[in-house]
């Protein structure tokens, strides 16, 4: 049953398969894109300062699948459905954080290889940097299912959302790019704690949110 | 199919207004109940209540044996062609063969055509076909007859009539009238509360 869910959910979020979801990994590597061509092309300030903005890029792009990641499922009543068939909203959230990050987080982490080519990122930042994106992005997934969930009976909801991630995001992004300021692994470790514990407690406060969102 | 349906001394509450009070339902297997009630009599907070997808205001639903739900929202994937939606569910309940019910509801011609372009009978059909493969003995029927034409209506009524002679529970909401033996009803509107609706503290 767990795998049936998990297939569905893949096939609708994964990159040219599902509907619009090629969209984050497309707008991560436009950031990159265009970012040499705002600051000039000073090779030492684009290495100094490119993996800032890949962390940038992939904080913005996390914010991309959230208007459909959840209000659709609940508006088309497969919650209700699945409730009824003994799926509880915390297993299905459990399902539904695997299958976002996984259409988000692997693809993003692949494309900053070609990001790092652009942004003229020597070997030792990258390695850093896919680090931190391995340990961030699923912390940036729980985040933007907690709220995608929470927004999903509101009308402006997925504008809102872009704006409810951005704060919570930022221990992540602090602790992430600042190991590339200190080419220092250790603060990653902050990182990875961060996202473990956003993404234990996500399913629960996803699930309180769908359910709440029935009442309302 | 065993089966048990009771609820006792429900409140139904939308928002800050409470809708109903006072609902007394039993029903056993073989048992079908008409839900009748103008708009607004809150006919599908019931249903919703009886399901457990709402937390009761106030009194209790006790069932036994799987519920299935038959409301507007079919739980259908508008992108996906409607074999392929309906395979989902399938898989989810682990059941072996759809494509009789399928037939019965005249979508066999219609598998590859994506959801989002069915017509609003086609897509209660689509929804009647995924209840019926859920073997599930308590049916909550949230409109079951409405979009649907004269014949869909009678295969309809005729459906729930031998749910209920196989041992199932059938709860139907509708502004229609139903032809099925034995069947009881429970006009929602005696059980409104008796003054002008009052915030739910």
């Amino acid at each position: 049953m767990i795998t049936a869910l998990l297939k569905r959910d893949l096939a609708r979020f994964f990159p040219f398969t599902g509907s619009g979801a090629a969209l984050p990994v497309i707008f991560f590597l436009a950031v990159a894109m265009l970012y040499p061509f705002a600051v000039g092309p000073d090779a030492p300030l684009l290495a100094r300062t490119g993996g800032g903005v890949v962390w940038i890029a992939a904080l913005l792009a996390a914010i991309l699948p959230l208007d459909s990641l959840v209000a659709r499922d609940i508006e088309l009543g497969v919650f209700d459905q699945l409730k009824l068939r003994g799926v509880t909203e915390e297993v299905s959230m459990a399902v539904r954080l695997a299958a976002h990050w996984l259409s988000f987080g692997p693809p993003l982490i692949l494309a900053t290889f070609p990001a790092a080519a652009l942004l003229n990122l020597d070997g030792e930042t990258l390695h850093i940097l896919l680090l931190g994106l391995l340990a961030g992005t699923p912390g940036l997934a729980a985040i933007g299912l907690m709220i995608a969930s929470l927004t999903a009976s509101l009308r402006a909801g997925a504008a809102l959302s872009g704006l409810l991630l951005i704060p919570l995001a930022l221990p992540i992004l602090i602790f992430g790019a600042g190991a590339l300021a200190r080419m220092d692994v250790a603060s990653l470790g902050f990182v990875a704690a961060i996202s473990l514990v956003l993404v234990a407690l996500a399913p629960f406060a996803a699930g309180a949110a769908i359910r709440a969102a029935r009442e309302s | 199919m065993q089966a048990r349906l009771t609820v006792s001394d429900l409140a139904c509450r939308r928002g800050d207004r409470v809708l109903c009070r006072g609902v007394n339902l039993a029903l056993q297997s073989g048992d079908a109940c008409h839900v009748t009630g103008a708009n607004g009599t809150g006919k599908t907070t019931l249903l919703r209540s009886c399901a457990g997808l709402l937390t009761p205001f106030a009194g209790t639903v006790e069932t036994e044996g799987a519920i299935g739900l038959l409301d507007e929202r079919m739980g259908l994937d508008p992108d996906l062609q409607l074999g392929r939606a309906l395979a989902f569910w399938q898989k989810i309940d682990g059941c072996a063969d759809v494509d009789a019910a399928i037939e019965v509801m005249g979508l066999d011609n219609l598998l590859d055509v994506p959801v989002r372009y069915l017509s609003t009978g086609q897509r209660k059909r689509a929804g009647l076909v995924r209840l019926i493969a859920q073997d599930a003995p308590i049916w909550l029927l949230d409109e079951p007859l409405s979009g649907l034409d004269v014949r869909a209506i009678e295969q309809v009524t005729a459906l729930i009539a031998r749910h209920g002679e196989s041992g199932g529970i059938a709860l139907v909401a509708s502004h229609q009238t139903l032809s099925i033996a034995g069947l009881t009803t429970l006009e929602l509107a005696d059980y409104a509360p008796s003054t002008a609706p009052e915030p739910a503290a």
